[in-house]
């Protein structure tokens, strides 16, 4: 088993197909996007291959150490130009193939219109304990 | 088996324990075993006395784990004497457990945790999954807890209002896990407003049960937020609804307000209104205007512009809410909300999608979400 990250974004991925943002769909289309999220979340609980998944604020700060005796220096609300996580889920699967099969279920959430927004999610594995057996 | 009863006995065990002369932490650890024992043993051979047989495990726990030379020596004096507490005894010893658990020196989410392994009886599996954290960080969290006030007298009375703020946040904090904590914090509520006289406790109590009463009503089948006004009211529980009522007469009758009783007025009037178009919003604003007395609070002000709103229209509303940090949680979405009523959609789309980016849990961005994509889906005002 390996475990990915699906990453979402709200800002540094390639746009979407089916780019409209959401307060300009319908009600009934949001809510059939957060049913699909939902479906799809219990699907994977089901199959024995969910993990975790977390929806993030839109935003944040950056914070450093700054020295001895002063306080953490903050930079923030992140500029226009930065990447923005919007959240992420982690999946634990046999192969590969099979995390970019389920990133491309997730991708098809529909959207305005009714039609699978075509979203880029980013996919990150994690990097693994060592293995027991090495030859 | 019954788990409430078992879990009902929990503090008066502890307490039993820590008066035979065992350590808080020790104790607590050794009661923790023994209801594990008894979830075992229970279903195939109930006891007939279940109080007793805890208290009999518990101790038989305890003297196992202080096994060591020095203990075994400490232990020996403990068993000659051992006191028998009587009822009194076992209603002071869960209202000194309430003190300990949310004892000053302890940060919130220890206190929280603390009070409902000890004073609830819950596993820290089961805290843990309700508060989304591993197991073994709520078993720290838990045992540093415990150490921070081991050094504290357990029979010297602590501050009731600090335990109340800590059973306001186990309620407050959702119904995630299987474990329903809004359930947990009324049932630990009515047992502490049973073993304490203070109108602030029943005022708790009282809160909870008319928020509690609305919950069937509070979610949609899709999991989505209702509003209150949108709400079926036929949903509402009655008899928590009137139990709750009751409660809070009681606890008014005896002139000494505070916010957890003010609060309650308020939920008592909305619960009052057979429609939301019946709610008497005079008197709500009246209750906020005591509120703001007691607590001095911005969210009660933001709380009290939207009452404003409703009871002297939406400009009211807007004048009330424009002395208010735009900063505060939820000032925005206020804001949305009134200038909706006062007819100008296109502002309050703006204001619904610029609250939903500013919203602090995922039903209340997605209820935001469609608030401004119902406005910005009606012709005449895209833009």
């Amino acid at each position: 088993m390996a475990k990915y990250l699906l990453l979402k974004h709200y800002r540094g991925a390639p746009a979407s197909v089916n780019d409209v943002p959401m307060d300009r769909w319908t009600p009934e289309e949001i809510s059939d996007h957060i049913q699909y999220m939902n479906d799809f979340a219990a699907r994977l609980e089901k199959t024995g291959e969910f993990v975790d998944g977390q929806a993030l604020a839109p935003e944040g700060t950056f914070v450093r150490y700054d020295g001895e005796g002063r306080p953490p220096v903050t930079d923030g609300p992140f500029a226009e130009t930065k990447d923005l996580i919007a959240g992420w889920m982690v999946i634990d699967v046999d192969s590969y193939e099979r995390a970019v099969a389920l990133a491309g279920e997730l991708s098809a959430a529909p959207g305005a219109g009714g039609r699978p927004i075509h979203e880029w999610l980013e996919l990150r594995p994690f990097l693994t304990a060592p293995p027991t057996i090495t030859e | 088996m019954d788990e409430a009863l078992l879990r009902s006995l929990t503090p008066s065990v502890l307490g039993i324990l820590v008066r035979r002369g065992a350590d808080f932490a020790a104790a607590e650890d050794a009661v923790q075993d023994a209801l594990v024992d008894a979830v075992r043993v229970w279903p195939a051979d109930p006891p007939r006395d279940p109080k007793g047989w805890l208290v009999t495990a518990a101790w038989r726990r305890f003297l196992d784990a202080t096994r060591a030379d020095t203990a075994r020596r400490r232990r020996e004096d403990l068993v000659e004497d051992e006191p028998a507490p009587g009822p009194a005894a076992a209603a002071d010893d869960t209202l000194r457990l309430y003190f300990l658990c949310a004892h000053p020196s302890l940060t919130p989410s220890s206190a929280v945790a603390l009070t409902l392994r000890a004073v609830g009886g819950l596993t820290t599996r089961q805290i843990a999954r309700a508060y989304l954290v591993p197991e073994a960080t709520m078993a720290q969290r838990i045992s540093r807890a415990k150490r921070t006030v081991s050094g504290v007298r357990f029979d010297r009375p602590g501050d009731v209002a600090t335990v109340l703020r800590v059973l306001y946040l186990v309620f407050n904090e959702g119904y995630s896990g299987d474990v329903d904590l809004a359930a947990e914090a009324i049932r630990l509520t009515r047992q502490l407003a049973a073993s304490v006289d203070h109108p602030e406790a029943a005022g708790l109590l009282a809160l909870m049960l008319l928020h509690h009463a609305r919950r069937p009503a509070r979610t949609a089948p899709d999991g989505s937020l209702v509003p209150l006004a949108e709400q079926d009211r036929a949903r509402w529980d009655t008899a928590a609804i009137a139990e709750g009522v009751a409660i809070l007469q009681a606890a008014l009758a005896r002139d000494r307000l505070g916010e957890f009783q003010a609060q309650a007025a308020v939920a008592a009037l909305h619960a009052d209104a057979p429609t939301a178009a019946e709610t008497d919003w005079v008197q709500i604003v009246e209750w906020y205007d005591e509120l703001v007395r007691l607590t001095g609070s911005p969210v009660v002000r933001l709380n009290r512009a939207v009452a404003v709103g409703e009871a002297d229209g939406p400009r009211a509303g807007l004048a009330a809410l424009a002395a208010l940090d735009d900063a505060l949680p939820r000032h925005t979405a206020v804001a949305a909300y009134l200038h909706e009523r006062d007819g100008d959609l296109a502002a309050a789309a703006r204001l619904y999608t610029e609250a939903a980016a500013r919203a602090t849990d995922t039903a209340e961005r997605d209820h935001l979400t469609r608030q401004a994509a119902r406005l910005n889906s009606r012709e005449g005002c895209a833009g």
